[in-house]
Parts: C-alpha cells; structure tokens; sequence
C-alpha cells in the first residue's frame, strides 16, 4: 500500500470531521433541547469549581497551594478531560455499538473505524465543560504569583495540548477493554472521570504512592501536576528529575501508541484474526 | 471470470458459557463450515437458508468484516479482511433491518456524505444520483428527514446510497423484508434494472422466493454452515418437491372439489385450498377449476423457504 501514515492520518481526521458535522447537524433539528442540554452541562461543571471556593472560604491553602493555584490545576485538568471527552468521548459507548451492529455498518465504509466510532453522536454541548474550564483557567492566571517568561508560556500551551491528548488516549485505550468485555463502559470512567478528579488537586495531598502511579503507571501527571511545578514555580513533592517537567508531550506520544496498539488488538479480536 | 470465490472456507466462534460459579465452558460452532462456490460477474444470486445457517456470516466475511478461520476467500481479485477499506470501495451493501442514512437529516445529506467518504468523482455522483433517483422515484424525497421516510420509501433511499459509487458487487440483506406489495415490486424492479444495466453482481438473502423468482437465475441453499443446494429455483422446487397454493373462494360452500393436478388440503366454508407442484405453472389449473365450477376470487401462495429446505431433507433422508 501506498498510503503512508501521513496521509492515513489526514484520513482519518477528516472522516471523524465529516461524521463529526453530520452529527452536529444532527442535534441541531432539535435546537430548543440542543440549548437546554447545553445549559445544563455548563451549570453542573460550574458547580465542581463552587466546592473548591468554598472549601478556601475556611483556609488560605491546600497542601501548600493557594486557590490561584488550585484554580490553575482544575481549568487545566477539566480543559483537558473536556477537550478529549468532546472529541472522542463517544468512543466510550463501544461495547453497544458492537452489540447493535453499528460497528459492523463503519466498518464497511471506507473510512477507518476508530475515527467513526469516536465521531458517532459527536455533541457540541460538550464544548460547555472545556469553555468553563479555560474560563477558571483564565481567571486563575490572574490570581497567581507568577514572572510569564517565554518557557513558561510555552509550556502552558503544549500542557493543554498534551493533556487533551492524554485523555483521549486513556478514553480510546480503556473502551477497548470492550471488545473483550462488553459492560465495561463504567470502568474507564474512573480512569478518566477519576483522574481529572485527582489532578484538580496538588498532588501534595495525596500519599506519594499514588502519586507515583500517575507518573509511572498511567501517565496522567503529565497532564497538569508535573508542567504545572515549572510554571507556578512549585516543589516536586516525589523530587523527580527537572527533565519530568517538560516530559508531557513524550508521554501523550507513548500514550497514542498505547492506545493505538490497543484498538488494533481489540479490532482483530472482534473481526476474529488469528494470533 | 469469477468475482467472488470462496474454497472451503470456515469460521468457528468461540461461545463461552458459565456454567459454575467460577467455571467457564468453551465450546466451538462451525458457523461456516468447508463452503465453496464462486459467483461470476453479473450474477444475480438468491442465498438462502433457515435462521442461523450462516447467511450473515458469510456476508460478514465477503466485506471483509470478519475473518474466516480457515480457507480461501477472494472478491473482486482480493482476500477482503486484508484489504477491507479498498474493498468497501468497491461494494455496495444494504441491510433491511439496519438503515445507514441519517435520521434526522434530509435524504440528500446522507448522499453528500456518501460522495466525500466514497470520494465519488463530481460527474459521476451526479449522474448516479440522478438515475437513482429516477428509478426509485426519490425526487421529493431528497430534502425529507429519513426519519419521516415510511419503510418503503427509507428502503429506496438505502438502495440509493448504496449504489452511488458504482460497487461492483452488491450485497443485499433481507432487502425486501416488510415491506407493501408496492414496495417489493418497486425495489426488484430496481434490483433487475441495476443488475441488467450496470452488470452489478447482486448476492441477497431473503425469505420470500417472490424476490429469488422475479430476480435470481441462480440460488443458493445454506445450511450448518454448508451449502446444501447450488442451481436454479426451478431445480429447488423439484429437489424439494415444493408445493404452490392457490386459493379459490367459490361462490358458495361445497365439499372438496376435484381437479387434474391438483390436490385439496384444506376446505372452510367457500374456501378451499390446492396444493400442486411448485414448477408447474397456475394458469391451466386456474382454468380448470373456472370451467367446472362457479369462482369468486382466487390467489396463489408460495411455499415457503423453510418448507421447500424441509422437504428436501427429507427426500435426502429417504432417498
């Protein structure tokens, strides 16, 4: 085959952005529902951000972090889940694809199934948790102490992209499980859901075996907590090498491969290739 | 020259079923098992069977969904699971149950979509549209949500879509399943048009014979994952000793009637049912019964495909 990966990629991108209009279009026969829908997920992730204000209503800081700080983990941590969950989210209703037929019909369009499947009921209403969140994440810039050189900028834009990118290779790689094990829509949830949790949290509260893990286990400290001890000039509570800092774009990379190889072995599985 | 070829092809699904509370059992179904054939282009092909022969596997198999277990499988020149997305290109598939248009968008979005997924050069999607939508009559349909589609009409737009991209080999699941009277015709009429004109091979599943008579030369018979018989319809009828009925309301009660050819299997009221040999035709028993007696209104009844399978196991078993 001629098709380098290049050029599948771009293919895929614009299959999942074809369907991803279809589906937008879609929704927008029901406009009234479009708009309550959307009203109400920007309401309900507003309010995750009221529990923090009121928890500093009573302390002025949280493991050694001030709420500019806090503010700062949780519009990054929420950006990111946001962004993954609106772009491919949808891939977390496998197992009932599979079991409605749905996946059979992508696979015989010539466009790659995993680009449908992460397309398939695409919502804009999602956008409602991202915009909230670079919202906080704008305000809480305001609020820390911080000298913005050109690295620290720097960091803060691939620290978004990185993180969505983290996400969305944790939600594509855990929905896999699903080829196997059709009801294990929940499981991945408190990987993602659970995780974006974690991380709107300093990572000083939590024990350092935990934090451990998000390093070396499932590499969701690079999503925010290890970028963010360069940016806002904090202590590594694990005392980890300065280079894990500016590691997050290698580890979103090993993450894509990860979950690459995943869907890949859970599409043989289903389609029944021999090992 | 032969557009698909199957030889000895297989496919085993594992079933695992809990049989403790811990324990699990692992068993093995052949759902496909040693089948060969080949289609030739521009065949029209009926593929038939009883639920859970092997039909859909097989179709699963020859879009390169699923991957046989063992065995050689070739489409239009290629194994398919290797090289499904170049093959999707190629064919054309439709399920009855299962539409791919969007719901809740006009019928002609689902084509635009077609056009950039397929990547259907500008002039020959319009041409294709165009002559779709002549055939299937689908002019003031185009800017309707599929939602409001009746069946019918939705089944039209389904076999629209699936042509738009010149495939050569058409696959066809159920095509005509609940579908009015109307509609059936409509869709054959169709079916034949493509498969005349364009010299589309054609491979459907069905449960009426009505489609395999009115469109297929050839039929095949599926079962255990096996095929069973490979010929024509008449050859099946005879095979199978299958029997027609026709239905005659006389106009008034009588005890059963007698007529050359023919034997009654059923009576109620001014009602009565014939049987007769499936590959003869009506027409002379029809007069027959007209001449001797007075006739109100009469219709004639396919067997149906699992009684034509049945009969011809039996025949094998006593033969």
């Amino acid at each position: 085959m001629a098709d380098t990966l290049t050029v599948r990629a771009a293919w895929a991108l614009r299959s999942w952005w074809l369907m991803a209009g279809m589906w937008t279009r879609s929704t927008m026969a029901y406009r009234a529902s479009f708009v309550l829908m959307l009203a109400a997920s920007t309401t309900v992730t507003a309010l995750d951000f009221v529990v923090l204000l009121l928890m500093f209503q009573h302390t002025e800081q949280l493991g050694g972090w001030s709420l500019g700080e806090l503010g700062f983990l949780y519009g990054t941590s929420s950006f990111a889940l946001g962004m993954a969950n609106m772009l491919v989210g949808s891939v977390d209703a496998l197992g009932e694809r599979i079991r409605t037929g749905t996946l059979d019909t992508m696979l015989i369009r010539p466009a790659p199934a995993l680009a449908q499947v992460c397309a398939e009921r695409f919502s804009l209403r999602r956008v409602g948790r991202p915009v909230q969140a670079a919202a906080i994440l704008a305000w809480s810039l305001t609020r820390v102490d911080v000298y913005w050189t050109a690295d620290r900028v720097l960091l803060l834009a691939v620290l978004l992209v990185s993180g969505s990118v983290i996400f969305g290779a944790i939600f594509i790689g855990f929905a896999t499980v699903q080829f196997w094990w059709g009801e294990a829509g929940e499981f991945q949830n408190s990987f993602t859901y659970g995780g974006a949790t974690m991380l709107q949290y300093p990572p000083t509260v939590f024990a350092k075996e935990l934090v451990a893990g998000t390093v070396f286990g499932l590499p969701i400290a690079f999503v925010n907590w290890l970028p963010a001890l360069h940016i806002l000039g904090k202590p590594d509570p694990l005392g980890l090498p300065v280079a894990f800092r500016f590691a997050s774009p290698l580890a979103a990379l090993l993450c894509v491969l990860a979950a690459g190889l995943a869907w890949r072995a859970g599409l043989r599985a289903y389609r029944g290739t021999g090992n | 020259m032969a557009l698909i070829e199957l030889e000895d092809v297989r496919r085993d699904f594992t079933i695992r079923t809990r049989t403790g509370r811990l324990r699990r059992e692992k068993r093995v179904v052949h759902a496909v098992d040693g089948l060969s054939f080949t289609v030739g282009a521009g065949e029209c092909v009926g593929y038939i069977g009883p639920n859970g022969a092997g039909k859909s596997t097989t179709i699963k198999m020859l879009t390169g969904i699923l991957v046989p277990t063992a065995g050689r499988l070739r489409v239009a020149g290629v194994e398919p699971a290797r090289e499904r997305v170049g093959l999707a290109r190629r064919i054309g598939v439709v399920f009855g149950q299962r539409t791919t248009l969007w719901w809740d968008l006009p019928l002609r979005d689902s084509y635009e979509l077609a056009r950039r997924i397929y990547r259907i050069p500008p002039d020959r999607y319009r041409a294709n549209l165009a002559r779709c939508v002549e055939l299937l009559d689908l002019g003031a349909l185009l800017d309707t949500p599929v939602r409001q589609l009746s069946l019918g009409q939705r089944m039209r737009g389904d076999l629209a879509a699936a042509l738009l991209h010149d495939p050569q080999v058409l696959y066809l699941d159920e095509p005509t399943i609940g579908l009015d009277v109307v509609s059936k015709a409509r869709v054959r009429e169709f079916l034949r048009e493509v498969n005349r004109a364009e010299g589309t091979t054609v491979l459907l599943t069905t449960h009426d014979l009505t489609d395999i008579e009115q469109l297929c030369g050839r039929v095949m018979v599926i079962d255990h994952g096996r095929v069973v018989y490979d010929g024509s319809l008449d050859g099946l009828h005879t095979a199978g000793c299958s029997e027609r009925t026709l239905v005659v309301d006389l106009a008034e009660p009588r005890p059963a009637i007698t007529v050359p050819g023919a034997r009654v299997v059923r009576v109620e009221g001014p009602r009565q049912w014939l049987a007769f040999p499936a590959e003869q035709s009506a027409a002379p028993l029809v007069a027959a019964v007209a001449e001797r007696y007075p006739l109100v209104d009469l219709s004639v009844r396919e067997p149906a495909i699992e009684d034509v399978i049945a009969r011809m196991y039996a025949e094998v078993a006593i033969g």
